[in-house]
């Protein structure tokens, strides 16, 4: 249905179900059992739907989105790679959706075996002594290893270091995760290509440092050429290196981050290891640590006996407990799906075609889009809008333009470096006829923005809905049916 | 260098080379320090094909045991309609990203929006965020709430009788934040509400968070506490199992400001501990500390209705080390995957799943105690979920159970053994249970 606009509560008629039970089967009236005053006496008015009515519901707002099986998405800094489709098929097994997460371990062993197995490859692929699974997502991964951080600190008795410095290019995440772990931020300044100033750190690497956080390549793609040398610089005054896993997708098979100097780090998996970032989630963001630093990880955890079984373990340095269980555990399956799908033989050309994907794209588009900072991109790269400033074309202008193309638009006015920040990661996964196409609609967008730029500052102009009122969104909020039944009445 | 993932012909490499103007891939490389260059084999095993990978699944699947489940804890074995699964696995869901570009993203934030309105229909309170990473750390999240929400104030009261697990994570995040816990006693299986009352004199309190149904199965009575909170100045929050609000008095009719809980109950595979999604929901009071996303409903160019994500001055990616949170995406897909279980569901059918499974628990509660092998612990209301007390072996017991099939009651020490019963179970499992239980070995 080309112009469908129900919301599922519009479909709702009173007595119409979408479920069946059981009859009655325990001769029991439970419910009488508990005092009327505990009992809710307004009814929640969830709809009322038939099974195919809500069937068609969902796939119809299905059809109102744009994924990677759709067609290209070169979101900076989300690594938007294929998700294979095996993986999704292995992860609903029943023998491991089933499980109970306090089922005896006996009951559990192939799943905590899988779960091992996999903090071993990444422990491995990281170049670390050992990870912990339970953060969810790639920001619980950061405020996990800042905790991990600060717990080191605390266990020699340091109780000054509470500043940890981030540098101005860094996602958004990071200031905030270092807030949420109670960590005061210390900015250090980038160099014009983004990288650190590592004369703008020396000064500040005093004994309040906990730690640096960075990711490299950094946000604008570059290698941080000097990281030995921070890293010296960081460890000699104290503090320990957290790096930012956001980034690790072009150094698979070229750089392990603890080769780097890196202490602590996390992994997006639903970046690097291709698993669905589900429309915002769930993903999981696992964190690795040097050797010095494996008894902070948080509770719990997963050991291998030495009689070859596995079972679930506290220790008593650790940090504490981050997540209820051990992680978003279904996410984990997909991630140890490809990894074996990939093997030693493939994962070490991850790295390489991403990085050369996005440097494809980058060299045939500077003609056209203002590189700030040439030479060898990583996996991803930053163009500051149209090159041709003269037309008054945005770069919000072009990612909508794009929408009218078929192509997801990349990540724009990220990072703060530049006004027109346009960030564009092509993953390994793409063919060179998919890049090819997306190159072609690049130009075409930036000729329409000479000769007709009206309409691209239109745009978009196909989509199913067209640009959207965000202001009064924000300013009289109706973020429930309720609220908006009486707004349209 | 190509493989089922990667699609890059010798030819392709080479024309793309050409065009980047280096000889080799290596030379992309060239920046990197020569002594941080990998140069070892990932210790990993070699690549496998379909059916391998299907094999080495198998085996171990294998070694895990699907059990017909009795424990609960926090995870409940309620049934997921078929439909689900099968919505769920559109890739326009599942492999679209944050819905940053609304006009592309409908699906997505009509989903959010219709999550938020149904979880808001549970709670009572009118603003749910589109989800966190699950209950305990929705909970640590409304603790932060409710510090930067009552200003200068920095203790907050969690009660003893909320999963132990959630209170730890709560713990570890006020740990490292800053921010003082007090944890209330429990009495009797409930909430030391008097404990409450003593520690609101001092008054520095900014909020306090009890459980509905709490630890035990017991579902408590919070009679006049908002009242007090009120107006010792701080705000209440309810940690709730979502699926029983269908039946139970709402965080809204306690008197609360927020909620918040874990979104396992609404038919998600227990999953080995996740993924599930926590919720938060609010009033208007709370509304700007919430944490992570909210989708709006509002117009497009055309007048016609949209939704959008709002609110977003608040959001870490703006706001950066002004951030209350750091949360920055939500359990999307398990938010879709409750929306439509409660659409399948619906206002009737999740009544009736909690009714069946309260008669359910209820019949084996009097089963056990019919043995004259346990006796109550508490003497308490409760819903499908309670504890009893004995003095028989349990350790061995729920061996014997495993050896059967069964995960059996969760031990919680003294004797004390927790059983929970969904919709899933019929009357004879039931019996076999208890049969199993009781039988002279």
């Amino acid at each position: 249905m080309k112009h469908y606009d129900k919301i599922i509560f519009e479909l709702s008629r009173a007595g119409r179900k979408g479920y069946e039970l059981p009859a009655d089967k325990y001769g029991v009236d439970g419910m009488a059992e508990i005092p009327a005053d505990l009992l809710r006496t307004q009814e929640a008015e969830l709809p009322e739907v038939s099974e195919l009515e809500v069937v068609r519901h969902y796939t119809n707002l299905s059809n109102k989105n744009f994924g990677v099986d759709t067609g290209f998405y070169p979101l900076g800094s989300c690594t938007m790679k294929y998700n294979p489709k095996i993986n999704e098929e292995l992860a609903a097994l029943p023998a491991f959706m089933s499980l109970h997460p306090l089922q005896d371990e006996k009951a559990i062993q192939g799943a905590l075996e899988l779960y091992w197995n996999l903090q071993r490859m990444l422990s491995n692929i990281a170049g670390l002594a050992e990870f912990t699974l339970n953060p969810y997502a790639g920001a619980h991964g950061e405020l996990t290893g800042l905790m991990v951080m600060r717990q080191y600190h605390r266990s020699r008795g340091d109780h000054k270091r509470t500043k940890v410095i981030v540098p101005n290019s860094a996602h958004g995440t990071n200031p905030a995760s270092a807030m949420v772990a109670g960590l005061e931020v210390v900015e250090v300044k980038s160099k014009p290509n983004g990288s650190i100033d590592v004369e703008d750190l020396k000064p500040l690497l005093d004994d309040t440092i906990a730690g640096i956080m960075m990711t490299n390549p950094n946000t604008l793609g570059m290698f941080e050429t000097e990281i030995l040398e921070i890293a010296d610089l960081v460890h000699k005054a104290g503090g320990l290196l957290y790096y930012d896993g956001a980034n690790l997708n072009p150094l698979l098979g070229k750089v392990r981050p603890g080769d780097m100097g890196f202490d602590i780090m996390h992994i997006n998996l639903h970046k690097t290891f291709s698993t669905p970032h589900g429309g915002g989630g769930p993903g999981s963001g696992p964190v690795g640590v040097a050797k010095h630093l494996v008894q902070f990880l948080p509770n719990p955890h997963v050991v291998k006996r030495e009689d070859g079984t596995f079972t679930i373990s506290e220790g008593e340095e650790s940090l504490g407990n981050i997540s209820t269980f051990l992680g978003n555990f279904g996410v984990m399956m997909k991630a140890y799906a490809y990894i074996l799908s990939l093997g030693k033989e493939n994962i070490k050309n991850v790295g390489p075609l991403a990085t050369l994907n996005a440097n494809y794209i980058k060299e045939s588009l500077k003609d056209d889009y203002l590189l700030p900072i040439d030479g060898v991109c990583k996996h991803e790269f930053v163009f500051d809008g149209l090159k041709d400033k003269s037309t008054g074309v945005t770069t919000l202008n072009v990612a909508k333009r794009l929408l009218d193309y078929g192509f997801h638009a990349p990540t724009i006015y990220f990072p703060l470096l530049f006004h027109e920040s346009m960030m564009i990661e092509p993953t390994e996964t793409e063919s060179k006829e998919t890049l090819d196409d997306f190159i072609e609609v690049m130009h075409k967008v930036a000729k329409e923005s000479r000769e007709t730029p009206e309409v691209v500052k239109e745009a978009p102009l196909t989509t199913l809905v067209r640009k959207l009122d965000e202001t009064t969104a924000a300013k009289n909020p109706i973020l429930n049916y309720r609220t908006l039944k009486a707004a349209e009445a | 260098m190509s493989n089922r993932y990667m699609p890059h012909t010798e030819e392709d490499l080479k024309a793309m080379l050409d065009k980047i103007g280096v000889a080799s891939i290596d030379d992309l490389y060239v920046d990197v320090p020569g002594e941080v260059i990998y140069k070892e084999e990932y210790d990993i095993p070699s690549a496998m094909s379909e059916i391998e990978l299907r094999k080495h699944f198998e085996e171990l699947a294998g070694k895990n045991r699907t059990l017909t489940v009795f424990g609960g804890g926090g995870v409940y074995d309620h049934y997921s309609p078929s439909v689900i699964g099968h919505l769920l696995a559109r890739s326009e869901f599942y492999t679209a990203y944050t819905p940053y570009q609304p006009e592309i993203s409908q699906g997505t934030l009509q989903y959010i929006f219709e999550y938020q309105s149904m979880i808001s229909e549970l709670t009572g309170l009118e603003a749910t965020n589109a989800s966190m990473y699950d209950g305990a750390t929705a909970a640590a999240e409304v603790m932060f709430m409710m510090v930067a929400s009552a200003k200068k104030r920095n203790r907050v009261l969690i009660s003893d009788t909320i999963a132990g697990n959630v209170i730890k994570v709560v713990k570890t995040y006020a740990s490292f934040h800053g921010v003082d816990v007090t944890v209330i006693p429990e009495k009797d299986g409930v909430t030391d509400l008097a404990a409450i009352d003593k520690e609101l004199e001092t008054g520095d309190v900014a909020g306090v968070i009890v459980p509905t149904p709490n630890k035990y199965g017991i579902i408590e009575d919070f009679t006049g506490l908002a009242d007090k909170v009120h107006a010792a100045k701080g705000y209440l929050g309810v940690y709730a199992d979502p699926s029983t609000l269908a039946v139970l008095k709402t965080p809204v009719e306690w008197g609360a400001d927020v909620a918040c809980g874990d979104g396992q109950s609404l038919g998600m595979p227990m999953a080995f501990g996740g993924p599930y999604l926590g919720f938060i929901s609010c009033n208007k009071s709370m509304i700007r500390k919430m944490p992570g996303r909210v989708v709006g409903a509002t117009k497009d160019a055309d007048g016609k209705r949209a939704f959008v994500l709002t609110l977003q001055a608040r959001e870490q990616h703006i706001r950066r080390e002004k951030a209350t949170s750091n949360i920055c995406s939500n359990q999307s897909l398990m938010a879709l995957y409750a929306t439509i279980y409660l659409s399948l569901l619906g206002k009737e059918g999740l009544k009736e799943v909690n009714v069946m499974s309260c008669d359910g628990a209820h019949y084996l509660y009097n089963r056990l105690i019919a043995t004259g092998k346990f006796t109550p612990a508490f003497n308490k209301p409760f819903l499908k979920e309670f504890v009893v007390k004995t003095d028989l072996d349990m350790e061995k017991i729920n061996k014997r159970l495993l050896d059967n099939g069964i995960m059996g009651g969760i031990l919680l020490g003294d004797g004390m053994v927790e059983f929970a019963v969904t919709e899933k179970r019929t009357k004879e499992e039931i019996d076999n249970l208890v049969n199993l239980m009781t039988e002279e070995q």
